[in-house]
């Protein structure tokens, strides 16, 4: 470790750009002020300034995001590269935030933590995954992987009062710092191997053309990377370590769920593009085939776990690992045409998770339960959020019309073109194992009985009742009118996040401009 | 010289785009009508498209093997997808029974109580738009989009609407078809890719580059595989067929009729649009394999319908035959069986439909009842129902003098071409229809009168679909060359190129076809003339004198 402090210490105050910096530098500074109005006394401030402030530094980060599009610069010395893939996949991380924010609105996350604290720390965990998706340089990486995951390990555990939550905040806490000790390790090994921090001087290292000659299967390099990869894997719920996933997940705030399972996903793959296609590209042959072999796991545990689920949360969880392993596979083929499956990929997997997250939000505010029977007769009670929850699980599954089907288009497309032909089959195979769960999930929505909903609901508001003094059941009491649109921000998200995977599957023109422009942005491919 | 060219460019006062979304826009439209009227609405509504698809098929030329009525807009130029949408002799028909079979299942709906109506009539709208653009997609991923999308309505409808144990029964259904149609997106990105790759073209998936893009052997066997595995379970064919029983028990009747009579024979259409035109090696290769299972298929499921107590599964395993009978007319590789397997796809869209229309008569008057064993006697009251039943009995059996004979018949005669045994065991099977569909007839109609029959007279409610149904069995009786004339041309372009790996054709009269098929889609119209001059030839195989000949004709 000191010799890493040591090599980065002769840098005397580098350069500064601050309009590169901006989209970072928004969120630190807004986070810091988010924790300072949270100490407000009044609780009108606290309730309502806050999550508003909160909402305010999203939108002036996803502004700035925006207007540094297109402008590829590496800032900082050489630390941060904010090109257009990091730029996307920080919007990505924000809208997902923004999400998250209208998610908890009244949810009991925020107010057991305190509003401020709440706030500020899911700001800080964007600005870490802001960090570690610009990160060029193995030290930047590993600062904003915890920057990002320790506000996370809080929230998780935000809800401190239920049993649940703050096991999830253990869990998580133990099992991702096994991540990141392994992901240092593999860092340390990959220093000691190159000499090098840089992602594309370890890759010049590796090309040959640096100091130490040509590193080309060398054990030190090859056990850091494989150590690197168990890191990523942790983060990103690749199996075998995804474990930890269900059950976060389930025991998390909802809202949290919501912004992990997309952000975090979108973050880790962000940066397993650009550590693996930058930096130790030279090696693909080597890594290609143990990633290939990771996400074929990935695929089929995931698929295959999610057919036993009855909470949604736990079976969005297992479907969230195979996604992962769905969007891996555009890491693999290490091609411009990968990376923009995979950056395409992870914005569909937004809109659709959003989506799903937020009906189960609803009704886990109306019936204090997240099972999938609790949906029974959704469609009819609400049209709008069984509609919602429809089209974000048609949409998972990649039926033709949904922005699922042209994100899976693509990956395909990118496997076979990238000589994986036999992953892109074990996909399509993990798609089919997944219409298992999906569509049940949409035949509860519209296919069960009317009445077993009303008996399911009553039955399970009484242990949320009692699991602690802020559960959510008073605001719903399981009576029939709380089932008729009295959350509308949690209807909005779901309707506009549902809507745009319809939108984006007819229309995918915008979004295959922008996964282009991402794919362009690491140069060294073709 | 083109303007008198007897495969001239047809016009037609719409576009295709109007003919596919109308009916979704229309559901949506009649959305808005209060739940009284809905269903009249919607019925009423339906016979549009009915119109549309008649004017394109007045306006279709016969000689014209090529397409016609072209759409082709870019959809994803990332990927070089296409909207491209046409008419070609071999959908010209099936997109004609389509909107009929609809308007006769939303009459049959308008008629009686629908348990959330609004829902009900859009999924059925979007149905046939779906239906519409699988049968008229000319870019392979826009058809596996359909395709794809098709199953959806069904899913809902059977889900919510169905009888019995619906809920697992249409998760069935939509598992074991998107099995096939999953692999089937794969295989068609596939093409895609190793054509453009092979020959070093941007990537496009529109049928008609394709077929100039030929693939490698190998890279041809899995491709066909797979789309040959997502075609014969949407068929269905044995042994691929776990799902029918279920699903076709759970499905409404109206859902049903247009899921046998038309959202089958996509997966048919497929074969012929698909499948023989791109990968001819393939198919000549797995022939045989082809031929076994459709033989295989067929006597399974004619011993099945003759011993099955369900009237609904009678007529679902004689579908299942029959489906057999067609995919053994186009696997014999030969334009005759390739003409009777069509003319049998039209001819069987119609009767399947009719039957389950006709059973549902007779379960209403049997309490409610499907079981043939509490059917029976019910002619004696019900005269008219029983001519109608009989007119479809005679029909499903392939009676000489039906349009059905007359199909059974071509693909029978294409198959003794190819591979006279497995055509000799087919014609046993054609027996076997004889004995399942009187068995029905008589079983419902005749014999002992049911414990729990109370025969009346068909009603107005059910005559609304059975009585067109019938007078189009009749008409196609009279006058079968309806399909058969207007295919004809666009089907030996289709199936030739397999063919003629057989060696059961003469080149010569390929090379005719091919080239007026050609014209159409390689040298536009006289306006766009000089767009295409610009365009590098895609063609691998023309000789390079007929190309100079042919640009000299159109300077």
């Amino acid at each position: 470790m000191s010799s890493l402090i040591l090599a980065t210490a002769h840098i005397k105050g580098p350069h500064i750009d601050w309009a590169g910096l901006s989209p970072i530098a928004v969120l630190g500074v807004g986070a810091l002020v988010v924790l300072l109005v949270g100490l407000a006394g009044q609780s009108e401030i606290r309730t309502r300034v806050v999550p508003a402030l909160a909402l305010l530094v999203l939108a002036g980060a996803i502004g700035t995001e925006i207007w540094r599009f297109t402008h590829a610069q590496t800032i900082i010395a050489g630390a941060l590269r904010i090109d257009d893939l990091a730029l996307i996949v920080d919007l990505v991380c924000a809208v997902s935030a923004v999400a998250a924010v209208l998610l908890s609105w009244r949810d009991d996350a925020p107010r057991a933590a305190g509003h401020g604290e709440f706030h500020a720390l899911l700001l800080f965990s964007v600005m870490g995954m802001a960090v570690l998706i610009s990160a060029q340089d193995i030290i930047t990486l590993f600062l904003g992987l915890e920057l990002l995951s320790i506000p996370l390990y809080i929230l998780c555990a935000a809800e401190y009062r239920r049993e649940g939550s703050l096991e999830s905040g253990l869990k998580y806490l133990i099992i991702g710092s096994v991540g990141s000790a392994t992901l240092l390790y593999g860092l340390a090994m990959i220093y000691g191997a190159t000499g090098q921090t840089g992602f594309n001087q370890i890759a010049q290292v590796l090309a040959g053309s640096g100091p130490n000659g040509n590193l080309l299967g060398d054990p030190m390099l090859l056990s850091g990377i494989a150590l690197v990869v168990v890191g990523f894997a942790f983060k990103a719920s690749v199996a075998p370590f995804h474990q930890w996933t269900p059950d976060v997940y389930e025991g998390a705030p909802t809202a949290i769920t919501a912004f992990m399972a997309t952000a975090t996903k979108a973050a880790a793959l962000a940066v397993f593009l650009r550590f693996f296609d930058v930096a130790v590209i030279s090696e693909q042959t080597k890594w290609a085939p143990a990633l290939a072999a990771l996400a074929t796991a990935t695929i089929l545990i995931g698929n295959v776990g999610a057919l036993g689920q009855t909470s949604l949360k736990r079976l969005l969880g297992y479907s969230g690992v195979a996604q992962a392993g769905y969007m891996l596979s555009g890491v693999i083929v290490g091609t411009r045409l990968g990376i923009s499956a995979t950056i395409l990929y992870v914005i569909a997997y937004l809109l659709m998770n959003i989506a799903a997250f937020a009906v189960i939000q609803h009704q886990q505010y109306a019936s204090g339960d997240d099972r999938v029977s609790g949906l029974a007769g959704l469609g009819k009670r609400s049209p709008v959020l069984g509609w919602s929850i429809t089209l974000a699980m048609l949409a998972l599954a990649g039926v033709p019309g949904t922005i699922g089907f042209i994100g899976k288009f693509q990956l395909i497309h990118a496997l076979v073109d990238g000589g994986y032909g036999w992953l892109a089959i074990v996909l399509v195979v993990g798609a089919m194992i997944s219409l298992g769960y999906y569509l049940r999930v949409v035949a509860a929505v519209w296919m069960s009985p009317e009445g077993a909903h009303a008996s399911i609901g009553a039955s399970a508001v009484a242990p949320g009742a009692c699991a602690g003094a802020g559960a959510i059941a008073p605001i719903a009491g399981g009576s029939q009118e709380a089932d008729k649109l009295p959350y509308p921000e949690v209807a909005f998200v779901a309707a506009l996040f549902a809507a745009a995977t319809v939108f984006f599957g007819v229309i995918p023109g915008p979004l295959f401009h922008l996964a282009s422009h991402a794919g362009a942005a690491l140069t060294s491919l073709f | 010289m083109l303007a008198s060219h007897p495969f001239a460019a047809s016009s037609a006062p719409f576009t295709l785009s109007i003919l596919i979304w109308l009916p979704l826009a229309l559901a949506l439209i009649v959305n808005a009508l209060p739940t009284k009227y809905v269903g009249r609405g919607a019925a009423l509504a339906s016979l549009l498209p009915v119109a549309v698809a008649i004017t394109f098929v007045a306006n279709f030329n016969s000689h014209n093997p090529g397409l016609q009525f072209v759409t082709d807009k870019v959809w994803i130029s990332a990927l070089g997808i296409h909207y491209k949408l046409g008419i070609n002799g071999l959908n010209v028909a099936l997109v004609l029974l389509t909107t009929v079979l609809f308007t006769v299942s939303l009459a049959w709906s308008a008629v009686r109580e629908v348990d959330r109506p609004h829902t009900y009539y859009f999924w059925f709208g979007l149905a046939e738009s779906a239906v519409l653009g699988a049968f008229l997609a000319q870019d392979l991923i826009l058809f596996v989009a359909f395709f794809d999308l098709m199953l959806i309505p069904f899913y809902f409808l059977v889900g919510s609407w169905g009888s019995g144990d619906r809920v697992r029964a249409t998760i069935k259904m939509v598992i074991y078809t998107m099995v096939g149609s999953f692999l089937m997106l794969a295989a068609a990105i596939a093409t895609g890719v190793i054509a453009s790759g092979d020959h070093g073209t941007g990537i496009n998936f529109s049928f008609s580059a394709l077929q100039h893009l030929p693939l490698s052997r190998t890279d041809e066997d899995w491709i066909f595989l797979a789309f040959a595995l997502a075609f014969l379970v949407k068929m269905p064919i044995a042994p691929f067929h776990g799902w029918l029983a279920d699903a076709y028990k759970a499905m409404p009747i109206p859902a049903v009729a247009v899921f046998s009579g038309v959202v089958a024979k996509v997966a048919s259409y497929g074969f012929l649009q698909i499948v023989l035109p791109l990968f001819p090696h393939a198919a000549h290769h797995y022939q045989v394999l082809m031929l076994i299972i459709a033989l295989v298929s067929i006597l399974w499921a004619t011993a099945m319908a003759f011993t099955t107590d369900d009237a609904r599964l009678v007529i679902a395993y004689s579908s299942v035959a029959q489906m057999g009978f067609i995919l053994l007319g186009i696997f014999s590789l030969t334009p005759q069986g390739g003409q009777g397997a069509l003319l049998q796809m039209i001819n069987h869209g119609v009767v399947t439909a009719a039957s389950f229309f006709v059973v549902a008569a007779a379960a209403a008057r049997a309490g409610g009842s499907e079981k043939l064993a509490d059917m029976g006697g019910i002619a004696f009251k019900a005269p008219v129902l029983a001519t109608l039943f009989l007119i479809v009995t005679f029909a499903n059996l392939a009676m000489p003098g039906s349009s059905n004979f007359i199909g059974e018949f071509m693909i029978l005669l294409g198959t003794f071409d190819s591979h006279i045994v497995i055509a000799l065991i087919a014609s046993v099977a054609v027996v076997g229809a004889a004995f399942y569909a009187l068995r029905l007839f008589i079983r419902a109609m005749h014999n002992r009168v049911g414990g729990r029959v109370r025969s009346f007279e068909v009603t107005r409610n059910e005559a609304i679909a059975i009585v067109p149904l019938c007078l189009i069995i009749l008409a196609l009786a009279f006058y079968p060359q309806f399909g058969l004339g207007k295919s004809q041309a666009s089907l030996d372009v289709a199936v030739l190129p397999a063919a003629a790996l057989g060696g059961h054709v003469d080149m010569s009269q390929y090379a005719t076809l091919a080239a007026a098929a050609e014209g159409r889609s390689i040298h536009p119209p006289i306006s766009e003339v000089s767009y295409g001059a610009k365009q590098k030839p895609r063609r691998v195989y023309t000789d390079r004198k007929t190309a100079t000949h042919r640009k000299a004709v159109h300077s």
